[in-house]
C-alpha cells in the first residue's frame, strides 16, 4: 500500500515536470507588451511639462574614418538625383567630435512599466536612393509608414532577429506600405536593389529615447524619478552605457564618447 | 506492483498526450501529430536542422545554402504575405518537394502521414505558431493570355520594377546587385539565373512564379510585388520571365506538381517551362 502511494506520487510529479518541461520546449518568446496594473504605474509623458530632463551630447574621440564614395552608377535613376558626389553617412562628425546618428534611450529601469503605443505613424522615406532618416526611432506597435519619393523602385526589408521579417517591392508613385512591430530591437534595414542604402529602425516599449544632430546632442524629456541604465547606440561604434539616478523633475547632464576605430 | 507502474505509464502518456493537442499540422483531410512527427525529425532532419531547430545540427557547418532555421518562423516558400506565417500545406509541399541546389532532398518517399506529423512538429519550434494564425492564402486569379504583348508589357516591368538589378537584364542572374546580396542569417546568396534553367525551388508552374513574385521568399533579398503590381501585371511578368528560361527543361515540370495528399497531379498540359505561348 504503501509503495502504490510512492508510485502514485512519483508519477504525479513525473507527470508535472514532464507537462511543465514541455511548455518550456516550446520557447515562448517574451512579448512586449502591456501590463494589466497599468493604470496606477502610468508614468509623466515626454511631451508633459513635469518630470526629469536628461540631456547630453555623444561625441567621438581620435582620428575618425574618412567617409567613402558611394557609386550609384547601378541605377541611373539614382545617379541622377545626385548631381555632386555622395558620400556615406555611417559615421558622421560635426564640429569638436560631435557623433550625429547616435540612439540614446533608456535600456533599463522601467520594470514592468508600460506605455501605449502612439496612435500617429511614423515615417520612413526613402528619397535620393538613400532613407530619411537613417536611424528612426519608434514604439513597439506603433504604426510605420514607409514612403517612396523616388522615380525607381525599392525593396524595402528590414532584418530583424526578434519581429516579423518582411521584404516589399515599392515602385514609384505606389501607396506607402504600413507596418508595425511588436518587440524592441534595432533593425537593420536594407533595399536589395540599391545595395549602398542602409537604415536602423530602433523599435522601444517607452517614448525615452532620441537621436543625435549633427551637434551630437539629445535630450529625453518627462522623465520619472528613478534609476536608469542609459544606452548610446551608434551604428559602426557600438553601444556605451550609463547607469543613472533622477531625482523629481530634476534637470541631468550626460555625456557620451566613443573612441573611433 | 506492475500494474500499478503500467497505470502510471498511462497516465503519463496521456497527460503529454494532452500536451501537444495544441500541435497539429491539417493537409488537406490529414492531421498531422508532433508527437509522432518528433520521431521522424530525430530521424531524418536533426542532422542539419539540429535537435532544437535552429539550423544548427551537425552537418550544418559543411552545406551550403544553410539548413532553415525554424525558430523565427521565417519561410521561403509561402501562399502568404511577406511576413505572414505559412500555412500547413506551403510547409507540407516544401518538404514533399525539396529545395533544388541545396541539401534539402525530397520527402516523397515518406507517407503523407508522415511528412503532416513532421509539419506538425516542425511548428513547435517557432513560438509564433502559437502566437499567431498564418492568414488565408494569397488568391490565384485565373492566369491571362500569354501573348506576345503580355511578354512586351512583362518585359518593361522587368525594367520598372528594378528585377534586373539583380536578375540582370536578360534574367541570367548577373544584375549589379547579384554580387551584394546575402540572406537573413548574412550568407551569400545569388539571384536566380533564369538562363541556366534549373527548377525554381518554390513550384514550377506559372501558378507558382505568380505566387512566388507576389508573396516574395522571406529570409531572402526577393521581395513581395503585391504593393506594385496588379494581377495582370504579375501575370505579364511571368508570361515574360519564361521566355528568359532558353535552357529549360520541360520534363521536370510533370514531376513538380504534387497535390496536398501527396500524390502527383495529372495536368501535364500546363505551361510548366520552356517558352511560354507562341513566341
Amino acid at each position: 500500500m504503501r509503495a502504490k502511494i510512492k508510485y502514485l506520487y512519483l508519477g504525479a510529479v513525473a507527470t508535472f515536470v514532464l507537462l511543465t518541461s514541455y511548455s518550456a520546449g516550446s520557447r515562448t518568446v517574451t512579448t512586449i507588451g502591456e501590463s494589466p496594473a497599468a493604470a496606477d504605474l502610468r508614468v509623466t509623458r515626454p511631451d508633459s511639462p513635469e518630470g526629469a530632463v536628461l540631456s547630453g551630447i555623444v561625441k567621438v574621440a581620435g582620428p575618425q574614418p574618412a567617409a567613402t564614395r558611394i557609386d550609384m552608377a547601378a541605377d541611373p535613376a539614382c545617379l541622377k538625383m545626385h548631381p555632386a558626389p555622395t558620400m556615406s553617412e555611417d559615421v558622421v562628425v560635426g564640429t569638436n567630435g560631435a557623433l550625429k546618428n547616435v540612439i540614446v534611450y533608456i535600456s533599463d529601469g522601467f520594470g514592468n512599466r508600460s506605455f501605449d503605443p502612439p496612435t500617429e505613424p511614423i515615417v520612413l522615406e526613402q528619397k535620393g536612393c538613400t532613407y530619411s532618416p537613417r536611424i528612426l526611432g519608434m514604439r513597439a506597435r506603433q504604426e510605420l509608414k514607409v514612403i517612396n519619393d523616388d522615380p525607381t523602385t525599392h525593396n524595402i526589408h528590414p532584418v530583424p532577429q526578434n519581429n516579423r521579417e518582411w521584404n516589399m517591392s515599392q515602385p514609384p508613385g505606389s501607396s506607402p506600405i504600413d507596418e508595425t512591430f511588436a518587440r524592441e530591437e534595432i533593425i537593420p534595414v536594407k533595399c536589395n536593389v540599391h545595395p549602398w542604402m542602409k537604415g536602423y529602425i530602433a523599435v522601444f516599449k517607452h517614448p525615452y529615447f532620441a537621436v543625435t544632430g549633427k551637434d551630437g546632442k539629445f535630450v529625453l524629456k518627462g522623465l520619472p524619478a528613478g534609476n536608469y541604465t542609459i544606452t548610446a547606440w551608434h551604428e559602426r561604434l557600438g553601444t556605451s552605457t550609463q547607469k543613472i539616478a533622477i531625482t523629481a523633475n530634476e534637470t541631468k547632464e550626460v555625456s557620451f564618447v566613443f573612441e573611433a576605430h | 506492483m506492475r500494474a500499478h507502474l503500467s497505470e502510471i505509464l498511462v497516465l503519463l502518456l496521456a497527460a503529454s498526450g494532452q500536451a501537444t493537442f495544441a500541435q497539429e499540422s491539417h493537409i488537406g483531410g490529414l492531421t498531422g501529430e508532433a508527437m509522432r512527427g518528433k520521431q521522424l525529425y530525430r530521424r531524418y532532419c536533426v542532422g542539419c536542422h539540429g535537435p532544437l531547430g535552429d539550423g544548427r545540427g551537425e552537418n550544418a557547418q559543411w552545406i551550403d545554402p544553410k539548413p532553415r532555421n525554424f525558430v523565427t518562423g521565417t519561410f521561403k516558400c509561402r501562399s502568404t504575405p511577406s511576413g505572414a506565417l505559412p500555412t500547413d500545406e506551403d510547409l507540407y509541399k516544401s518538404v514533399t518537394r525539396g529545395f533544388v541546389d541545396s541539401n534539402m532532398p525530397s520527402w516523397l518517399p515518406l507517407t503523407a502521414q508522415q511528412r503532416a506529423d513532421l509539419i506538425a512538429y516542425v511548428k513547435t519550434f517557432s513560438s509564433r505558431f502559437s502566437e499567431e494564425k498564418a492568414p488565408s492564402p494569397l488568391q490565384v486569379p485565373s492566369e491571362s493570355e500569354a501573348n506576345q504583348q503580355s511578354i512586351q508589357r512583362g518585359n518593361e516591368l522587368f525594367q520598372k520594377m528594378n528585377c534586373w538589378s539583380c536578375h540582370g537584364k536578360e534574367g541570367r542572374g548577373d544584375g549589379p546587385s547579384a554580387q551584394t546580396l546575402v540572406d537573413s542569417r548574412g550568407y551569400a546568396i545569388p539571384p536566380y539565373d533564369f538562363a541556366a534553367g534549373t527548377r525554381f525551388k518554390c513550384g514550377e508552374s506559372n501558378q507558382d512564379l505568380y505566387r512566388i513574385l507576389m508573396t516574395g521568399l522571406d529570409g531572402t533579398p526577393m521581395p513581395s510585388f503585391a504593393n506594385g503590381l496588379t494581377p495582370d501585371q504579375a501575370w505579364d511578368v511571368v508570361h515574360y520571365i519564361r521566355t528568359l528560361q532558353i535552357n529549360s527543361k520541360r520534363k521536370w515540370a510533370k514531376k513538380e506538381n504534387v497535390q496536398a495528399d501527396g500524390s502527383e497531379s495529372k495536368r501535364a498540359g500546363e505551361q510548366l517551362g520552356g517558352r511560354a505561348g507562341p513566341l
